[in-house]
């Protein structure tokens, strides 16, 4: 019961603030609409950084091919809401527009990570197999390649880029998103699977030993990550409204990386405080775009050497609470 | 007809894969020294190839010739040999006794590093590489052989056979095959691993700049960007080699530039990034130690 007033609570919050936010609710107060999509591209960002926080970070496999899984959700569902939108929004006549919208965004979305998840378990399967730095390249090279077959499908733009996707997603639902990620992300960590997972993460041999399915254990964390790239994919068509292949190259794969690295591996927290840094900073030093990426691949250097584990290493939010405030919520133990 | 086409693809293919080959060499030493893929080393091609735009800008008032290629090679070699031990020095010794995870992401931050001080330093626009020896082509039958890609395959084959007698026959060498094959017990048989660790990240960057050259007097248009993606085919040449092995690299540099050059010429030029991936990932799932690596045990 607790549970559902509680997200009956957020839904309302999220509610509100986008309210807020478009000027519908509180008349001549508005934010701008700069700042706006600097938030809403923050909210994507956190989905991106939280989900393949559960792949680098928790399960311990360095994957850098997180932007070809947001680029097939992201073309998945813009071309499902670009060819078949009228006529799907013909067949909901007879709900209210908004409602319409809601129910062709969750349609594409679920198109978006479901393709996604597919992509990632036809990648983890035999990827997965590797070790350490043979799968950071080939999920590289996988990214890449999902990226070239995307640039030469005429059906979805080309080198055109596709244009003319709705704008069905705003900051309600893309925070609605973020809760759920991470929701399902922490979920997950807590659960006996998530400390299977951390198991691997801290010795892959030695959880073999205890019985744990290794392979198994890291294509479904795999796997979830890559529906959550999906849908956040899917997120950012319908929220630009514009797609290119040049949104989803190693570079962006990369920029997700900095992110959970700044934030600390193997923390939900980190990973949202690492995306919204990430954004806030690429926005705030947008004057000075030149230095910016000197700045954070040198801070990225840096912090290697001096911190390696991030900002917060394996700490949750709840862990910085004085320890009376926790209500029993602790994050899984660790050690290192 | 067709043979004469398959031919001159041939030629090509070889050219591009010399260049592959002798980047390759350098991720594939690093890699057995360090076990690290050492992300930088593809904008350290760049660099070179910069280092020799510089160099030949200096030499411009003289004539084309032998002697000034030949210092352009040198001097490029020589600034990417000392930037190779600056990187191993400020950025991959002070974590190498951390995870494999903090090294790899470290080289993926000075790559960024590199590409993006190059584009504030030289300018992000292309650069134009000026001619460094009189051009001439050579004409095999049917085949047409220009001098620029003789010049690869030539150059580059010398340097492949002068750095495999160098690892075979020197003290050095011996003491870097050492150090690959286990770096405590060197440590303990008295070899000075820092300071074999830094001559394998000279003796890469070097070839690597090399390398940069090479491309310039080929293909002139030079950028910032450019190593990332010869950098990551060259990476694939490694691993196809079975990564860690010096023959493997050249072996499998020789071999993406050929498929390359094949699928370019003969299906389509759009899927010419994706088929050294495509390979790669081939060859992951089939031979993972590569067509000449060993399959090494995992220990407890």
């Amino acid at each position: 019961m607790k549970r559902v007033a509680t997200g009956a609570g957020v839904v309302v919050g999220l509610w509100l603030v986008n309210g807020l936010a478009a000027g519908s609710l509180v008349p001549g107060f508005r934010i701008s609409p700069y700042l706006l999509q600097v938030v809403c591209l923050a909210g994507i960002n956190i989905i991106l950084a939280v989900s393949l926080n559960l792949i680098n970070g928790f399960t311990g496999q360095f994957s850098i091919g997180h932007a070809g899984f947001m680029a097939i959700g992201a073309y998945s569902s813009a071309f499902l809401t670009v060819t078949f939108g009228t006529r799907l929004r013909g067949m909901l006549a007879f709900l209210p527009e908004g409602a319409q919208s809601g129910v062709l965004l969750l349609a594409g979305l679920s198109v978006a990570a479901v393709l996604a998840a597919i992509a990632g378990f036809l990648v983890g399967v035999p990827s997965l197999r590797l070790r350490g730095d043979y799968l950071a390249i080939v999920t590289l090279g996988f990214g890449e390649i999902i990226r070239v077959f995307i640039l030469n499908i005429d059906a979805v733009g080309g080198a055109r880029g596709l244009s003319g996707i709705p704008r069905l997603a705003d900051f309600f639902w893309i925070y609605l998103f973020a809760v759920i990620t991470i929701l399902v992300v922490s979920r997950i960590v807590g659960s006996s699977f998530g400390r299977t997972l951390i198991a691997i993460r801290e010795d892959e041999i030695a959880a073999e030993a205890m019985g744990v399915d290794t392979t198994k254990s890291k294509v479904i964390s795999f796997i979830v990550s890559s529906a959550f790239a999906g849908i956040a994919g899917g997120l950012f068509g319908h929220y630009l409204m514009y797609l290119h292949t040049n949104s989803f190259t190693f570079l962006k794969s990369i920029e997700i990386i900095i992110m959970i690295v700044i934030g600390g591996l193997g923390s939900i927290t980190g990973s949202v405080l690492g995306a919204i840094l990430y954004i806030g900073l690429t926005e705030g030093l947008r004057e000075f775009a030149q230095y910016r990426m000197v700045v954070f691949s040198l801070l990225l250097v840096v912090l290697m050497i001096v911190r390696p584990q991030g900002i917060l290493g394996h700490r949750e939010f709840v862990n910085l609470l004085p320890r009376r405030w926790r209500l029993g919520v602790e994050a899984p133990p660790t050690h290192g | 007809m067709a043979v004469s086409t398959f031919l001159q693809q041939l030629v090509n293919g070889l050219s591009l894969g010399s260049i592959y080959a002798l980047i390759a060499l350098g991720y594939t030493m690093v890699y057995g020294v360090l076990r690290l893929i050492n992300f930088a080393h593809g904008d350290v091609y760049m660099l070179g190839a910069y280092a020799g735009y510089y160099l030949s800008r200096r030499l411009q008032g003289r004539d084309p010739s032998l002697v000034s290629a030949l210092i352009v090679m040198a001097g490029a070699m020589l600034a990417c040999a000392i930037i190779g031990m600056v990187i191993e020095r400020f950025a991959y010794r002070p974590v190498r006794r951390a995870s494999r995870l903090t090294l790899l992401i470290t080289a993926i931050g000075v790559s960024l590093f590199i590409e993006n001080g190059a584009q504030l330093v030289f300018g992000a626009d292309p650069k134009f590489f000026p001619s460094l020896a009189p051009r001439a082509d050579f004409r095999f039958g049917p085949v047409r052989v220009t001098s620029e890609q003789l010049t690869v395959i030539v150059v580059s084959f010398l340097l492949m056979v002068a750095l495999r007698l160098f690892i075979l026959k020197t003290r050095t060498g011996k003491a870097m095959r050492a150090v690959s094959f286990s770096i405590d017990a060197s440590k303990l048989m008295g070899i000075s691993t820092d300071g074999i660790i830094a001559i394998t990240f000279a003796l890469g960057s070097a070839l690597a700049a090399a390398a940069g050259v090479l491309i310039g007097m080929q293909i002139p248009k030079i950028d910032p960007l450019m190593g990332i993606v010869y950098g990551l085919k060259a990476f694939v040449a490694a691993v196809l080699g079975g990564i860690g092995n010096i023959p493997g690299a050249v072996l499998g540099g020789l071999l993406i530039g050929i498929s390359e050059v094949m699928v370019v010429g003969y299906l389509s030029s759009t899927y010419r990034d994706a088929i050294a991936f495509g390979i790669l990932i081939l060859v992951l799932l089939l031979r993972p130690q590569g067509i000449l690596g060993r399959v090494q045990k995992e220990k407890v």
